[in-house]
């Protein structure tokens, strides 16, 4: 193609330049590409790796845009389009279909079993995604790790002493025995003043000394709720609250885990807290409502 | 020696006509036109780096203690898949270089997918014949959402886990199925076992890679089938394309192109960390870090999630639709429902069915463009949104009341924003000035006998614009 342009075009230096650049990008880019070899073999240095592989490229990209934009004549080529549609052909389908269909003689009858039969198939072929998953067992959703009496232990497995816990404390809490990683097993557990307190009527004496303990998990998103947020200085403003950190849905643990702020459509589940007589703390009953995140159904607290 | 390559092609499969084509197909030029192919090529870089971390990566959530080089864990109780992640990155060499890349592969990935999306939406180019190549290119948009997702959720570290719990808590909150399926695809209650995860990963690195893959298939052919779309140009008309040949012109600029952004992808792999999971930690449910965000693309997911007042609907005391249904499912259901069924909504209004293969610029359908900025605006505040509590701590705007703000303002902005660009679109229709460039001239011809003449009338709705010009 070169070959066959016109001499006339003043096209004799800047190629060679390019040439040239094309040729010293290359080699460079073989240069690179053996340093990332010699890196590699002595260490592996992941920046070293990175910036002598990504240069390899680089070197390897301005060299080919050299070339198409330097070393290929630029040429603009137009094209016509062709129709897209064929009219006849649609038709021709039409009828090459019907003819073959036409010789049935019930063929409504037979469209309307092979429908059945077809969906059937579909169906039976798709069941055994059944065994993936217990699916009709909703009921797990509901399963409870707390009942009355039921210790509550720290990370280490240690009983909660009412005692270790200071006002304005928070301190996670798990249900003795029960697997961790189960959503309904671990507890946030704080102390308010028990003046500040405004439980429902029916959770009277679920707080002793004003401890109370809630499921850690996030009824909007099942994430944990984490964060205590309570003022140490008078004013205190805004007051004490319990805020997950997915999408800071924000619970009121002074009245029994309400939602104060956020997207949470149900309260934080609370559970009702006992003192034994060594002090330490345990389920006093069940929890007020179903842990987790909320689903079709699910029963408010 | 070509041409007996192509003589032994054609005596096996008679395709000689077809390579003809294929090297002598045309390509528009237009800038924004290499943003699809950008998204292309992280596509293989991503295919690439991942078959390497399949080499390593082990999707078990068998616990053990780790004992690896990185000291600041060891000791501690985790999951193979942290475990085979922290050796990817710390115990194979060139490991982390892989990894990062292809991490920022997918986030590179979605900018170019979410970008000549964009660009189709706004000139017209998903307008007859080119519907299945846009329905292709929207279906892929979700995939790769969905892909992206999936794989950074399989490291097991605190962020992942925390991205698959609200995960669970969206496909929990559909209403009467929820329940179900949730259960059915994590193998019983959160966190699932197992099985799950072997299910999430062959998901991630076998069916939703093919998927892709497929629909990819499809949209290039279609593209090829219909040729490229052009705008308006000194010579590019209805019936014809205008533009490079596929060789040697073209090959060359994509090699620059593919090879550039490869060059890109490993300097950010090498250079910037992403997603340095051993800063996380393992996940376990009762664990949960303030700040957390996900990857940017699914930035406009948890904006809504964060956005959407505390409503669920009740009977009695049975909850009806769960919160997280608001934001993770019904959102995203709405902006992909919008997507799919434009092409068909502006057909029923416009009432146009033909062909086209000239592009329109954004001011020459100003409804299209202003639907489109008011709907965009939309999405994009709720994804700003979602940074509210960065904003907060970078910036000590109250959280609380940031929320408060965006629930009235992405009502209202999106219709400002849509009104505004109507106007500017007619402007511009008048004057026919480029948005960018400042006010342009008209187009000059030479005539034959010597004269100059006005290309085009200074008025007119639809000037040609210079393109193609550099």
């Amino acid at each position: 193609m070169i070959r066959g342009a016109p001499k006339l075009l003043p096209r004799h230096r800047a190629p060679r330049r390019a040439e040239l650049a094309v040729f010293w990008a290359l080699l460079l880019a073989a240069a690179a590409a053996a340093g990332f070899i010699a890196v590699y073999a002595l260490g592996a240095d992941t920046q070293w790796l990175g910036l002598l592989l990504g240069s390899a490229f680089a070197l390897l990209a301005f060299g080919a845009v050299v070339t198409a934009k330097a070393l290929v004549p630029p040429e603009q080529k137009e094209e016509q389009r062709h129709s897209l549609d064929h009219d006849r052909d649609d038709l021709d389908i039409a009828v090459y279909v019907q003819e073959a269909d036409e010789g049935i003689t019930r063929s409504r009858l037979l469209k309307s079993a092979a429908g059945v039969a077809g969906l059937t198939v579909a169906g039976a072929l798709l069941v055994p995604i059944a065994s993936c998953g217990p699916f009709l067992d909703v009921a797990q959703l509901r399963r409870m790790a707390w009942s009355r009496g039921r210790r509550l232990v720290d990370d280490a497995d240690r009983p909660l002493r009412a005692e270790d816990i200071a006002v304005g404390a928070m301190v996670p809490a798990f249900a003795e025995g029960v697997d961790r990683k189960r959503l309904d097993a671990s507890l946030i557990v704080v102390r308010l003043d028990e003046d500040d307190l405004h439980l429902p009527d029916k959770r009277s004496g679920w707080a002793p000394s004003g401890i109370l303990a809630f499921s850690k998990i996030c009824t909007h998103a099942g994430c944990a709720v984490s964060m205590f947020r309570y003022p140490l200085f008078s004013p205190k403003v805004p007051k004490p609250a319990l805020v997950c950190p997915c999408h800071y849905s924000t619970f009121d643990p002074a009245r029994g885990g309400e939602v104060i702020f956020g997207p949470a459509g149900r309260p934080l589940p609370q559970l009702p807290v006992a003192i034994d007589e060594r002090g330490e703390l345990r389920a006093g009953g069940r929890m007020s409502g179903p842990v987790g995140p909320s689903w079709w159904g699910v029963q408010e607290g | 020696m070509i041409y007996r390559l192509a003589r032994f092609i054609d005596t096996r499969t008679g395709q000689a006509p077809l390579v003809k084509k294929l090297l002598r197909y045309v390509f528009p030029d237009h800038w924004s036109f290499l943003l699809g192919e950008i998204a292309l090529y992280c596509f293989v870089v991503l295919v690439g780096t991942g078959i390497y971390l399949t080499f390593f990566f082990d999707p078990s959530m068998q616990h053990v203690i780790y004992n690896g080089p990185y000291t600041p864990l060891r000791g501690q109780q985790v999951s193979e898949a942290y475990r085979s992640v922290l050796d990817i990155s710390f115990r194979y060499k060139a490991g982390l270089l892989i990894r990062q890349t292809h991490h920022w592969a997918a986030d590179v990935f979605l900018v170019a997918i979410t970008l000549h999306m964009l660009r189709v939406f706004f000139t017209g180019a998903f307008r007859k014949p080119r519907e299945i190549t846009y329905y292709a290119g929207v279906l892929m948009l979700a995939l790769a959402m969905f892909e992206g997702f999936a794989g950074y959720s399989l490291g097991d570290d605190l962020l992942s886990g925390m991205g698959l719990v609200i995960a669970y808590s969206v496909v929990l909150s559909i209403p009467f199925v929820g329940g179900n399926l949730a259960l059915l695809i994590w193998h019983g209650p959160f966190p699932g076992t197992t099985e799950f995860f072997s299910r999430l990963y062959i998901a991630h690195v076998l069916l939703v890679p093919v998927a892709i893959g497929a629909l990819l298939g499809i949209h290039l052919i279609t593209i090829a089938v219909t040729h490229h779309s052009q705008f308006r140009g000194p010579r590019a008309r209805e019936d014809n394309v205008v533009g490079v040949p596929m060789w040697p012109g073209y090959l060359f600029r994509t090699l620059g192109l593919a090879l550039s952004v490869t060059a890109v992808l490993f300097l950010l792999g090498g250079l910037v960390q992403i997603n340095p999971v051993w800063e996380w930690g393992p996940f376990h449910p009762e664990l949960s870090t303030n700040g957390a965000q996900p990857d940017w693309y699914l930035g406009w997911l948890i904006g809504a999630l964060r956005l959407m007042p505390g409503w669920e609907p009740h009977i009695g005391h049975y909850t009806l639709i769960p919160n997280a249904f608001w934001g993770g499912a019904f959102f995203p259901l709405l902006v992909f429902g919008f997507l799919l069924a434009w092409p068909l909504l502006e057909r029923r209004f416009t009432r146009d069915h033909g062909y086209h293969h000239l592009l329109d610029r954004p001011r020459d359908a100003p409804w299209r463009t202003a639907i489109g900025v008011g709907f965009f605006t939309w999405v994009g505040m709720i994804f700003f949104a979602g940074s509210s509590d960065r904003v907060f701590v970078e910036m000590h705007i109250d959280y609380e009341s940031q929320i408060h703000v965006y629930q009235v303002l992405v009502f209202v902005v999106p219709f400002v924003a849509g009104w505004l660009a109507k106007r500017v679109c007619e402007q511009l229709r008048r004057s026919d000035a480029h948005p960018l460039r400042g006010a342009g001239g008209g187009l000059v011809r030479r005539t034959p006998t010597g004269g100059f003449e006005a290309v085009s009338g200074s008025t007119t709705t639809r000037t040609p614009e210079p393109t193609g010009r550099r």
